[in-house]
């Protein structure tokens, strides 16, 4: 029996940088295979070396049987391989005919395309309206467009990068079983699944791959491994504290209702904020945030939550409503390197960044370069003091950062969007810890998190943005869920 | 210690090298084009350096205006706006010099000299404020819209001089020379350079200073290095910091053009030496540090005086000198690139 891909020995570097050492991966014909890991693992990189994106730098690629060489991603999907990366490649203006007939050579007609792609919707059960344009698509259809983009080049083989990341848990199921479905449908079909969640790994997979730093630690029957045996080959076994646990495996906390005593920090009364286009993203929301609690946003992609975050933050003016918030607000951007740091300035210059509006005169910099050196102690950020510039941070430190400055002369309220995005389990559980002290402080928190299980462990409170609507909803999986989707 | 030991041998490393890979370019093409390098090469040294008056009325007169557009050009770009107009924005200063010494020429006061520099800058700023307002109101590229404003700029002179401007007997396209009471004093007796030599080096300074120390300053380099994240993570007012960078960086280079008329030229001419192109380079190569900008400009008045001289006494073309210009620029930005790239 050949593998449907199978790759052996790869190992790839970026300079002194060891991203890959020595692994390898078989897909059987016929099945789901997870590659699971921590962020920073390899895990994408192995399958970019896969799909030619990346050269390895040693190591053979076999697609059914056959060793490639000098490959690149035309002869991965002319082999029959498809990836769908984590961040979409389509184009927004275009239809979804014109996105799947993009990348094909020669000449097309919109009607054989859009005809490819119904075929394609009733063999496999992903319908999409042919002419509409991509960026009126809910995200989950974007993704479906992907896959058929994919599909329509007869891809047996298909590579999800983190494929869950943007869905709600009920379009999450539903894709997984489209998944094993897939997989199922045919001897030749084969699907790798890139993920960090050891539970939809478990449901989905018949094997599973675990890498950790760039190398593979376990592999093998899927029935084999339990969470918690995954966690520690993903961790490695001396690594999971209680904090960690709970992030690799997210249990809704019992609910303890200590709060209601505390004041009002944060008010709106039917308050409806606009996007850049002047059009309506948040229509006519109601919600308080208390003193000393947490209160999660729950939302599919789009659904106002930035627009929301950003009035609350003072960043955005309110259109109409009347919100009450403090002046002074934290709020930590979920875009660290667009919208939080100076990447190219020292820390000391970053952390000078947050009084920069308002200040006068000459910057003290002598003392606040000794307060940023404080912080970093106090924050546990490793940086080789506050001279050294944003950018030679890693992502964990680099959100400690932001976080701990945000945080810096306690604010009575801060506001957070997706507090972990792209962090490893060490640091997301800081970042956590940090969040629950600054809670117990005294603060009014309220963040957003693309990441459904994030929003049910960390907040006390749970408030879903449904298409600009917001309701508040108790704090359990699937009824969040479901009105993630707007349904009651 | 030694940090600051090193912040200081850096720049002048740095201009060790520019000088020395100057020299190499420059041999290299002379070669190449069939001329003599020593004669050459000598004749330009002696045009920039080889006496007294080479350096002060050949190499430091043309330094001058390079140091105050350069600053002009080094200050926007720190602020992430591409103004390429400190051209235009020089040209606007000098003929608003010259209007106002025109206007008021017949009352001679104490007063009227400054007030001829500050018409300079006003107009200077204001030129480069269409092209701000351009941005902030319509979106307009800023390179296009201040590459535009030199053209518009040098037509505009060349309609002044030949118009409402143009000396009394209607024959030059130029204007009135000015009187001796609105000429710049010379900072050495004996010699051509005056004291617009003293703005630039107290500019710079004053650049070097506000742009570190200062809150303001601040604001402008954090709007330069991530708008987005100052105006998010900073609560800066982008919109306002970029709108002052660019008066401030128009208003640098209209003072070099009003220095020009009132230290060098003493008329409003319809052409130019291209100072406020040749400032881009002086910025980069001085990789925008306000204080570096006072030595690229040397270097670049030394290469022009010096070019001149090779022309008059070695029959070199003076486009060669250009050509090493040209090539200097390439080398620097590569250098950055490639820096950056190994990190």
């Amino acid at each position: 029996m050949s593998f449907a891909l199978a790759l052996s020995g790869i190992s790839k570097s970026y300079g002194n940088v060891a991203v890959l050492h020595d692994v390898s991966l078989q897909v059987r014909p016929g099945t789901v295979h997870a590659l699971l890991g921590e962020n920073g693992a390899g895990k994408t990189t192995l399958m970019r070396v896969a799909f030619g994106l990346v050269a390895g730098d040693a190591g053979d690629v076999e697609i059914e049987g056959v060793r490639v060489s000098e490959h690149t991603p035309a002869h991965a999907i002319a082999r029959g391989l498809g990836m769908v990366h984590q961040h979409f490649s389509l184009v927004a203006a275009m239809t979804v005919t014109e996105n799947v007939a993009l990348g094909n050579h020669g000449g097309f007609t919109a009607a054989t395309v859009a005809e490819q792609i119904r075929t394609v919707g009733e063999r496999t059960g992903l319908t999409l309206d042919p002419h509409a344009r991509v960026r009126d698509l809910p995200v989950s259809a974007q993704q479906r467009c992907e896959i058929v983009k994919a599909l329509a080049r007869d891809a047996r083989v298909l590579i999800l990068d983190e494929p869950t990341a943007v869905l709600a848990p009920d379009e999450a199921q539903a894709l997984l079983r489209w998944v094993r479905e897939f997989a199922a449908q045919h001897p030749s079909h084969a699907v790798v699944l890139i993920t960090h969640k050891l539970r939809d790994a478990l449901a989905v997979a018949d094997d599973v791959t675990v890498l950790r730093r760039g190398t593979r630690v376990a592999s093998g029957l899927a029935s084999t491994f339990t969470e918690v045996s995954l966690a520690d080959a993903m961790l490695g076994p001396t690594e999971r504290t209680p904090a960690i646990e709970a992030e690799v495996m997210p249990r809704v906390r019992p609910h303890t209702d200590s709060v209601g005593a505390h004041h009002v920090v944060l008010q709106a009364d039917a308050v409806t904020v606009h996007d850049n286009r002047g059009v309506a993203r948040v229509h006519s929301a109601s919600f308080n945030v208390r003193a000393g609690e947490i209160v999660g946003l729950a939302a599919v992609e789009g659904s106002g939550q930035t627009e929301l975050l950003r009035a609350v933050a003072g960043l955005r003016e309110v259109a109409s409503g009347r919100l009450h918030r403090p002046p002074d607000v934290g709020f930590v951007p979920e875009d660290r390197h667009g919208d939080a740091l100076l990447l190219d300035a020292s820390l000391t210059e970053n952390y000078a960044l947050r009084d920069a509006g308002s200040r006068r005169g000459r910057v003290p910099w002598r003392e606040i370069a000794a307060r940023t050196a404080a912080v970093l102690a106090r924050r546990d950020v490793r940086a080789n003091g506050p001279h050294i510039n944003a950018r030679t941070l890693s992502g964990g430190n680099q959100q400690k950062f932001v976080l701990a400055r945000a945080l810096e002369d306690t604010p009575p309220a801060l506001v957070i969007e997706n507090p972990t995005r792209g962090l490893d389990f060490r640091a997301t559980a800081a970042v956590h810890d940090a969040l629950h002290d600054a809670r117990d402080a005294g603060i009014a928190i309220l963040f957003y998190s693309s990441d459904l299980d994030e929003v049910l462990t960390l907040a006390d409170r749970v408030l879903v943005l449904h298409n600009g609507v917001l309701r508040q909803v108790p704090r359990e999986r699937e009824g969040v869920g479901r009105a993630m989707l707007g349904l009651t | 210690m030694n940090a600051s030991a090193r912040r200081l041998t850096a720049p002048l490393l740095r201009l060790a090298v520019l000088v020395a890979v100057t020299l190499v370019v420059l041999v290299a093409l002379l070669v190449a084009s069939g001329f003599d390098a020593s004669t050459a090469l000598q004749a330009m040294a002696r045009g920039a350096f080889g006496s007294w008056y080479a350096i002060t009325s050949a190499t430091l007169v043309r330094a001058v205006p390079l140091a105050l557009t350069g600053l002009a050009v080094a200050i926007a770009f720190r602020a992430g706006l591409l103004n390429i107009g400190a051209e235009g924005q020089l040209l606007a200063g000098a003929a608003a010099a010259t209007a106002t010494a025109s206007l008021f020429g017949a009352t001679p006061s104490a007063l009227l000299l400054p007030l001829v520099l500050l018409a300079g800058v006003a107009s200077g700023a204001c030129w480069a404020g269409i092209a701000s307002w351009l941005r902030q109101r319509f979106g307009v590229l800023e390179v296009i819209s201040t590459i535009m404003l030199n053209f518009v700029a040098l037509y505009v002179v060349g309609w002044l001089v030949r118009g409402p401007l143009q000396e009394p007997s209607k024959f030059y396209p130029q204007s009135m020379p000015l009187a001796k009471t609105l000429q710049l004093p010379a900072l050495l007796e004996g010699t051509r350079l005056h004291v617009g030599a003293l703005f630039a080096v107290t500019l710079a300074g004053a650049a070097w200073w506000w742009l570190r120390e200062t809150a303001g300053g601040f604001r402008l380099r954090a709007v330069g290095m991530n708008p987005s994240a100052a105006a998010t993570s900073g609560r800066i007012d982008v919109a306002r910091v970029s709108m002052y960078a660019f008066l401030a960086s128009g208003a640098l280079a209209g003072l070099a053009g009003a220095v020009e008329v009132t230290g060098v030229t003493y008329a409003l001419y319809d052409h130019s030496p291209g100072y406020g192109y040749t400032a881009i380079a002086v910025a980069l190569l001085a990789r925008l540090n306000p204080i570096g900008v006072l030595g690229t400009a040397v270097l670049f008045g030394a290469l022009q005086a010096g070019g001149n001289a090779m022309q008059r006494d070695a029959g070199v073309p003076v486009a060669l000198v250009n050509m090493v210009e040209a090539v200097l620029i390439l080398l620097v930005i590569a250098g950055d690139r490639w820096r950056g790239s190994a990190r």
